[in-house]
């Protein structure tokens, strides 16, 4: 990997942590995908009491989650949720994972049939400095936190903000709330988001079910 | 030594004689097998056929010592053919330690120096636990198969008679694989404010109808074993030695077919392969049985087993284990498993084809339906069914972590 090339710079683990617990209310029950050592959900449970359940494929970090009284069910999200019923929480989040998976579309549905919203956290490959490498350079982006060559990379799925809102409206679903994150901060209403921010932070829900969107609606409000 | 309670009072070990002896081998030690005597007159055991027996003898083994707070127990369900002896020796000179001795000591999975650890034999069993070999006061004979069928549930309200009889008002944890995670969770279900924690390893919430089949084959072997007479094969003067009298072979053969069912295709195949037990050169005789490896495998593995198991034992377990079915008697998996708020941790392994990872799914998803907090893995290992027993490692990694930290958040409450 060339020292010189851009790399898509991965916002703050803390911030996005801050980002996506500002989303949940107190006593929600709530489901992370790919909850790694159960830092995330660890805070959810001892500062908003929500009631929690990780789901992780490396070990080491299962076994960190359990250290952590972070109960987590060792799963690979490519073989979907299976053991999660229908509805059995209130969120479910993904941060930073959804384009490292085999069929982001599929999982997304899965999500919405355990969850009534869900949390995506996905890194834009539409920035600036993103196009400007590929177009300077001719080469593929890289991110800082993973700093892949593209044929042993985890990021499977090169997406844009506007690429991941294509899939939302084609797929039927709601953007409840949509934070950019621009050099580390989330900014609700930011021109030019496509080109200026790293990464988004998008709370979806299904559209068939009016009646879960009226009642999360003061709650968005309240923030 | 380790023998923190005597078997008449129950008391919160502060005297010098419950320290852990420091073993040769980072074990246990020497330890004793306790007895205790419960549901005496008047207060026979009501068993779930209906029909009462009492009183009903306990053979236990502890290790470690109860904290003063007796918030420190541990209950260790043994599998099928199991005891009280989980780890240490009884003797200096004893052969073999505890059938799960790698796994309890000092730094070790479950640690004696930071919990107080209860194993014992079920009822039913043959080692010491009031069971078709014991004498029934009625007669002044063994019961044989005079005894009532016995569940699960049967098994596990012993249990938790002789942990309250011990003065333990909640455990910290209940683990057990096979059988023995069945007990944990049916002692879930039934007593769900009973424990803080349950590890239930390579176990299901019920016996899969393949798992019925292979236990119809063994029990077939018994039965038509000439020597089997109905169960009464006890000679006049009481049980001899085991291995002695009764279907012995019918037994051996029993064990042979359920021994194959613990291991995998893989384990077999590098265990033993195809190898020849004496000689390079097939024997062209038809009725030599132990020509390959795996053959004279089994066939001594029948022939130890039947040195210390009792036939009819053997019968009204594995009997018990067909009969387990947690949905079926408590009307759902969520119903079952959802009034408690224990903490979970289930794991299966990826070569167990008797208790395949399907079913330990099935109870995750009930737990996770009712908001319970449980983890699960699916742990890889080559050797089926005894991987529980056999990857202490691995199993060790997990179980150390939750328990320090469900004795935490128990502490902090």
């Amino acid at each position: 990997m060339s020292a010189k090339r851009y790399c898509y710079s991965d916002p703050e683990a803390a911030l996005v942590d801050r980002l996506i617990m500002d989303q949940i209310q107190p006593r929600q029950r709530v489901l992370d995908l790919g909850c790694g050592d159960g830092r995330l959900l660890g805070r959810l449970r001892d500062e908003l009491h929500c009631s929690i359940q990780g789901i992780e494929l490396n070990h080491l970090h299962v076994v960190g989650s359990i250290g952590k009284g972070v109960p987590v069910i060792q799963s690979d999200l490519d073989e979907g949720l299976a053991e999660i019923p229908d509805n059995a929480f209130d969120i479910a989040v993904l941060s930073q994972t959804l384009q490292q998976v085999l069929r982001p579309r599929e999982l997304l549905t899965q999500m919405l049939r355990v969850a009534r919203q869900t949390i995506v956290v996905v890194p834009n490959f539409g920035h600036w400095r993103v196009r400007l490498q590929l177009l300077l350079q001719g080469r593929a982006p890289v991110t800082n936190r993973l700093p892949y060559d593209w044929y042993n990379t985890p990021n499977l799925h090169l997406l844009s903000m506007l690429d991941f809102r294509d899939l939302i409206d084609r797929m039927h679903i709601r953007i409840v709330r949509e934070f950019p994150v621009i050099r580390g901060r989330p900014v609700q209403r930011a021109w030019a988001a496509n080109l200026r921010a790293d990464s988004a932070l998008f709370v979806l829900e299904s559209q068939t079910n009016p009646q879960d969107a009226s009642s999360a609606e003061p709650q968005s409000a309240a923030k | 030594m380790t023998v923190p309670l005597t078997n008449t009072a129950p008391s919160p070990a502060h005297d010098s004689s419950g320290e852990i002896s420091s073993a040769s081998d980072g074990g246990v030690g020497l330890v004793q097998t306790q007895y205790r005597t419960l549901f005496a007159p008047p207060h026979p055991l009501v068993l779930e056929c209906g029909q009462q027996i009492g009183p009903i003898t306990v053979a236990y083994e502890t290790y470690g010592e109860l904290s003063p707070e007796r918030d420190n127990a541990l209950f260790v369900c043994h599998a099928l053919t199991g005891d009280a002896h989980l780890a240490g020796r009884h003797s200096a000179d004893d052969r073999k330690p505890g059938w799960w001795d790698k796994f309890v000591g000092p730094g070790r999975g479950l640690d004696p120096t930071k919990y107080f650890i209860i194993c014992a034999n079920v009822l039913g069993g043959c080692q010491g636990t009031t069971g078709p070999i014991s004498i029934n006061p009625e007669t002044g004979k063994p019961y044989g198969l005079a005894l009532p069928v016995l569940t699960v549930g049967d098994m596990v309200t012993v249990h938790q008679e002789l942990v309250r009889s011990l003065g333990i008002e909640k455990l910290l944890a209940v683990i057990g694989g096979s059988l023995g995670g069945m007990q944990a969770l049916e002692w879930v279900a039934k007593f769900p404010d009973a424990m803080h924690a349950v590890i239930c390893l390579a176990a299901a919430a019920n016996l899969s109808a393949q798992g019925i089949a292979f236990n119809a084959v063994g029990r077939r072997a018994i039965m038509v074993d000439p020597n089997f007479q109905d169960g009464d094969y006890y000679s006049a003067d009481g049980p001899k030695k085991y291995g002695e009298e009764g279907p012995r072979y019918g037994l051996a053969l029993a064990r042979m077919i359920a021994h194959i069912t613990y291991l995998s295709e893989v384990s077999i195949e590098r265990k033993f392969g195809r190898r020849l037990q004496n000689s390079d050169h097939l024997a062209y005789e038809l009725q030599k049985e132990t020509e390959f490896q795996i053959e004279s495998y089994l066939h001594y593995q029948g022939k130890r087993f039947i040195e210390r198991f009792d036939a009819n034992s053997y019968l009204y377990l594995i009997r018990a284990m067909d009969y387990f079915d947690m949905a079926a008697k408590y009307g759902s998996l969520e119903q079952a498993l959802g009034q408690t708020n224990a903490r979970f941790l289930i794991t299966s392994y990826n070569t167990d084809w008797l208790f395949p990872s399907s079913q330990s799914r099935e109870i995750v998803a009930a737990l996770v339906k009712t908001g319970r907090h449980v983890s699960y893995l699916e742990l890889s290992s080559v050797f089926g069914h005894d991987s529980f027993l056999l990857e202490i490692e691995q199993l060790e990694e997990l179980v150390i972590p939750f328990l320090s930290e469900t004795l935490r958040q128990s502490r902090k409450h």
